[in-house]
């Protein structure tokens, strides 16, 4: 059912969502004022060694014959790309360094290795995804309109393919990013007309034809006799930077107890709610440095949705004291190891190729969905917490009952029987025919 | 227009469809930092320090700079300072056709000029700048007017040390007077030139201003003379009201912009803030917001820099310097654009 009243389902008072979004607004402030010299070194030579980078990836594909060179060039390329999509270009165009005053490293100007135009991506990811975050029905990048990672979204005969869309996502999610923002499927629904969506349409079109001619013809001719595998290893190339920028993105809002929200919550949003919105509706996944920064820092989601035009370099130290308010205010901090994240995300999107009728969970205490209708529906959760501080300063909060919901949630056995079509109603089916049976 | 060699003329519309969606100056910056055609850029050729906290630099221009300009007009210098591209303008005091394409500026740390003082302590040879194009109407006409005055003070003489260096060659057909006001005999520079020409130097802290009445009295043929003007604003507002009482043909370098255009103002509505106001289409957007009480980055405030960026959400901005009209969604330059009906900005 998602979450209609972020305030009383978080368990917070009036006071304490205000003082969160105050003490948000100074982390904000003080990481602001101090950016400077180091930042721009950080910057600029990410940006240095991704094209050296990419450099040598080329030259070395010019030689893509011989099977070492093919597997060093696929590889360094991959890198650079990956660098480029996630680290450089995505939060370049949210405008993280745009304070540097540089127009050659500024969203107005960026323009990154990918099919995508980036004004088109401006649109959809910073305008629709970080303001509605999981909103369902103003967020299209809830499931990006193909794939069902709620059981809120009505099942229908599409979800049955979901692992294989699934997988041809991912390995051509650059080309789904290209196409969102044209938004095709509004034009094959009726709901918008051709001479909408041509200026768009062309603009994606004309793209993808100067990135493809590049990785697909000059590249390859420039390498001569290895035309041929130049074209197999750069194809190769943008598939794993497709697969590596998907398996990253996902991670960011649909591991299990990351929230969706309904409009109603939306319509009397404060700045403050707002912040608390992206902290409950995004997740993190912890990793080292060359993790973090292949990831482009979006192993930060939660510090990423909160600051969304903050440097990335700055996020892992904003972290730590996002996590200590968290913790401070009984709330949850969505994290965990990249592989488990990955993993409940690929256990959702499998689960919900059926309909909810083969679902055990239901839609107020799902893994991937909850509602305020939770607490009168869990009185025995509900009645261990508490809205607000005790008078001895203790909470018992979100965080305090995520776990406590979990238990109550039916179990594996119960989740693998429906799932499997042995739904209580086939149960008691089947049972029935035995008694009569028997009898 | 005539720019300084571009290394890749030839090659780069080739070399683009292989580093698309950049370009190829975003890989030969990499080997050298003047080797970029993207933004203008410089490198500091030599240094020479002034007293009176004033330094002359020397700046080489990298790929593709235009180089041919007028005697007066300026460039823009941009430098990181903390991390962040500054910019100033600074006038041009070298004749415009020496072959070598060099530019020559002289730059004075005032107070509170951040740019200005971090160049002058930190400014040294091979230093990388970015640069704007040479612009300007703070020059000289051809042909020369007969008789011409000069009034300048402080670092106001920088523009009017170009043309006097340019006129070096044509001084017998033109009569040259120059009246330069100076708060200290300390803080005089280019003394060489001025003396030159035989320029009357005020030492105000000694001998008073140089008011209307004093200038009548240094140079009596005043009313025969063109006048150009550059120094404090107080100085030249005096100036303009002086010449238009007595038809004298005046012109002014203010280092600002020029204001006039069909736009009509409107109700400016700054959507982060919540705050709105209602102006003329002679004021910016900048300017509505600063009186509004809504603070907005700025660098240069003439449109050079792009420091004042910010997104237009809804309604056209006019933008005073290339005449253009942006649309909604467009980036605009808050210190350059008007009001062309009713606009939202992002800010």
């Amino acid at each position: 059912m998602a979450i209609d009243n972020i305030k009383a389902y978080s368990h917070l008072t009036d006071e304490d969502i205000r003082e969160i979004g105050r003490r948000l607004d100074a982390i904000k402030e003080e990481f602001e004022s101090d950016l400077g010299e180091k930042d721009v070194r950080y910057i600029k030579g990410l940006i240095r060694t991704q094209r050296y980078i990419e450099f040598a990836g080329r030259g070395a594909l010019l030689f893509s014959g011989r099977r070492p060179f093919w597997i060093a060039g696929v590889a360094l390329l991959s890198l650079s790309k990956i660098l480029e999509n996630l680290e450089i270009g995505h939060n370049v165009m949210h405008g993280q360094w745009d304070w540097m005053n540089d127009p050659e490293i500024h969203s107005s100007t960026w323009e990154w290795d990918n099919v995508c135009p980036s004004s088109q991506w401006m649109h959809t990811h910073n305008f629709a995804h970080h303001k509605y975050t999981n909103i369902l029905g103003m967020d299209t990048d809830v499931g990006y309109g193909v794939l069902r990672v709620t059981r809120d979204r009505k099942w229908n005969a599409m979800h049955a393919f979901q692992p294989l869309i699934n997988a041809t996502l991912a390995s051509l999610f650059q080309w789904a990013v290209g196409f969102y923002d044209v938004e095709l499927g509004k034009l094959a629904a009726g709901r918008t007309t051709w001479k909408e969506t041509a200026p768009k349409f062309w603009e994606t079109v004309r793209k993808a034809g100067t990135q493809g001619l590049r990785d697909y013809v000059l590249y390859p001719a420039l390498s001569g006799p290895n035309f041929m595998s130049t074209v197999s290893a750069n194809a190769t190339a943008n598939f794993v930077r497709s697969v590596w920028a998907y398996a990253v993105i996902f991670c960011g809002h649909f591991p299990d107890e990351a929230e969706t929200f309904t409009k109603e919550q939306w319509k009397n949003e404060t700045h403050d709610e707002w912040y608390l919105r992206q902290m409950l509706g995004s997740a993190n996944f912890r990793g080292g440095k060359i993790l973090t920064i292949l990831s482009g820092n979006l192993n930060y989601q939660i510090e990423h949705h909160i600051y969304p035009d903050m440097p990335s370099n700055r996020l892992a130290e904003i972290g730590t004291r996002v996590e200590a308010i968290c913790r401070e205010f009984d709330l949850p901090y969505n994290t965990d190891s990249f592989p488990a994240q990955l993993l409940k995300v690929q256990r959702t999107l499998l689960k919900l190729s059926v309909p909810n009728k083969f679902l055990a969970a239901d839609r107020d205490n799902a893994p991937e969905v909850r509602s305020n209708a939770v607490w009168t529906k869990y009185p025995e959760v509900a009645e261990k917490l508490w809205v607000g501080a005790s008078e001895t300063g203790e909470r018992s909060g979100l965080r305090t009952a995520l776990p406590l919901l979990e238990q109550v949630r039916p179990t594996l056995k119960e989740g693998l029987l429906n799932f499997t079509g042995r739904t209580p109603e086939w149960r008691k089916k089947v049972a029935a025919a035995e008694a009569a049976q028997l009898a | 227009m005539t720019e300084s060699p571009d290394g890749l003329a030839r090659f780069r519309g080739i070399l683009r469809r292989f580093t698309t969606p950049l370009l190829p100056d975003d890989y030969t910056v990499l080997a050298n930092p003047l080797w970029s055609k993207r933004e203008l850029r410089g490198k500091i050729e030599s240094v020479e320090r002034c007293p009176d906290d004033t330094i002359h630099l020397v700046i080489r221009p990298g790929w593709g700079v235009p180089v041919t300009f007028e005697a007066g007009q300026y460039i823009g210098i941009g430098l990181r300072v903390d991390g962040r591209y500054t910019w100033r303008s600074y006038s041009l005091t070298n004749v415009p056709d020496t072959r070598d394409g060099l530019f020559s500026i002289t730059i004075r740390a005032v107070e509170k000029g951040k740019l200005s003082t971090h160049l002058v302590g930190t400014a040294r040879p091979g230093i990388n700048v970015r640069l704007a194009a040479p612009a300007g109407d703070f020059h000289l006409t051809d042909p020369l007017p007969e008789k011409l005055l000069f009034v300048t003070a402080g670092s106001g003489v920088t523009p009017v040390i170009a043309m006097l260096r340019s006129m070096e060659g044509r001084r017998d057909s033109t009569d040259i007077k120059v009246v330069h006001s100076v708060r200290n005999r300390s803080d005089l520079i280019f003394e060489d030139v001025l003396a030159d020409y035989d320029a009357h130097i005020q030492v105000t802290s000694e001998e008073g201003r140089v008011s209307p009445q004093v200038l009548e009295k240094l140079v009596p043929d005043f009313r025969e003379r063109v006048v150009y003007a550059c120094g404090p604003a107080t100085m030249l507002d005096e100036l303009e009201s002086w010449a238009s009482d007595n038809d004298i043909e005046i012109r002014v370098e203010r280092f600002t912009l020029d204001r006039a255009s069909d736009a009509k103002g409107g109700t400016i509505t700054f959507a982060r803030q919540g705050v709105q106001t209602t102006v003329d289409g002679a004021t910016t957007i900048l300017e509505a917001g600063e009186a509004a009480g809504v603070q907005m980055p700025f660098g240069c405030r003439m449109g050079i820099c792009q420091t004042c960026v910010r997104e237009l959400v809804d309604g056209h901005v006019h933008d005073l310097r290339t005449g253009d009209t942006k649309e909604p969604g467009s980036r605009i330059r808050t210190c350059v654009g008007v009001a062309a009906g009713d606009v939202v900005i992002d800010a």
